[in-house]
């Protein structure tokens, strides 16, 4: 047995990251423990990581609570353009 | 080919009033920024207009429509990317030597003054978010604003922008690295 069980700082923030979508695999939430247990940093940015998770979903139901359309004028100059270009 | 019996798949003549709203709305999510997105909706129409004649009625005018407009959106990211290049990548970690992959002195996490007390939901931490967020280089963005605010699948954001999984995480963490340190200087130590 040869698998690295030692990760980096950056490949373990890595999966922190994957972590928060709910996509890292169990073979790397188990590597990722061993370093947030040794690593007080990672450990850190961990944590901060989850606090932004949290601000990202607020904002995510911010941007879904509002659909984005043209306005009226908007749509008519387009029409405009689009009249000119057939012609 | 029998060109007389063609009935006309397309009314482009409606494409505004049908289409604009939706093309809109998903270029917008896409890019962030309305003017472009405007902008993408013209190309695409016009861009319908040329290829009408192509069009074979396989699918429908929407997604016909959608599939242009999709093309426009990687283009445009392309055109960014290549202009900006990748001297507004700061990175996090050694690249190489005996310390690769471990924090750069001057990027390692600080802790948060009053941490909870400054997450709570409040419109000036949303604009400071945004502002971070628009500092992205636009490939980390684009990805970042899908996967994390449109909250789509890894495996459709991929499809859509043609990269490996392992590319799109690459991307998002390098994303999010970036996000953590920009609004740890300015909202949480600030």
């Amino acid at each position: 047995m040869t698998m690295k069980m030692r990760l980096s700082c950056e490949k373990a923030t890595l999966i922190c990251t994957k972590n928060q979508y709910g996509e890292a695999t169990l073979f790397e939430k188990i590597q990722l423990m061993i370093h947030l247990f040794i690593c007080a940093i990672c450990k850190r940015y961990s944590g901060q990581n989850q606090t932004l998770s949290s601000l990202f979903k607020m904002k995510s139901a911010d941007c879904k609570a509002t659909h984005k359309c043209l306005s009226s004028e908007e749509k008519q100059a387009l029409q405009e353009e689009l009249n000119q270009h057939q012609e | 080919m029998d060109n007389s019996a063609k009935t006309p798949l397309l009314a482009p003549g409606t494409w505004v009033d049908t289409y604009a709203d939706y093309l809109f709305n998903y270029a917008v999510s896409r890019v962030n920024d309305a003017d472009m997105a405007k902008d993408l909706v013209q190309e695409t129409f016009f861009a319908g207009l040329k290829s009408a004649k192509n069009f074979e009625g396989r699918s429908t005018e929407r997604t016909w429509l959608v599939a242009i407009l999709k093309r426009k959106i990687i283009d445009h990211y392309r055109k960014v990317n290549s202009k900006k290049g990748q001297a507004e990548v700061r990175m996090s970690f050694y690249d190489s030597g005996d310390k690769e992959g471990d924090w750069l002195e001057e990027r390692v996490p600080q802790s948060w003054d009053n941490e909870t007390e400054k997450s709570v939901e409040n419109n000036e931490l949303k604009s400071q978010l945004e502002i971070c967020i628009q500092r992205l280089p636009p490939k980390q963005g684009l990805v970042f604003r899908m996967k994390t605010i449109q909250e789509f699948d890894t495996e459709e954001i991929c499809k859509e922008l043609d990269i490996s999984s392992s590319n799109l995480w690459v991307l998002i963490h390098r994303a999010r690295t970036q996000l953590r340190k920009c609004m740890e200087e300015n909202w949480f130590n600030a």
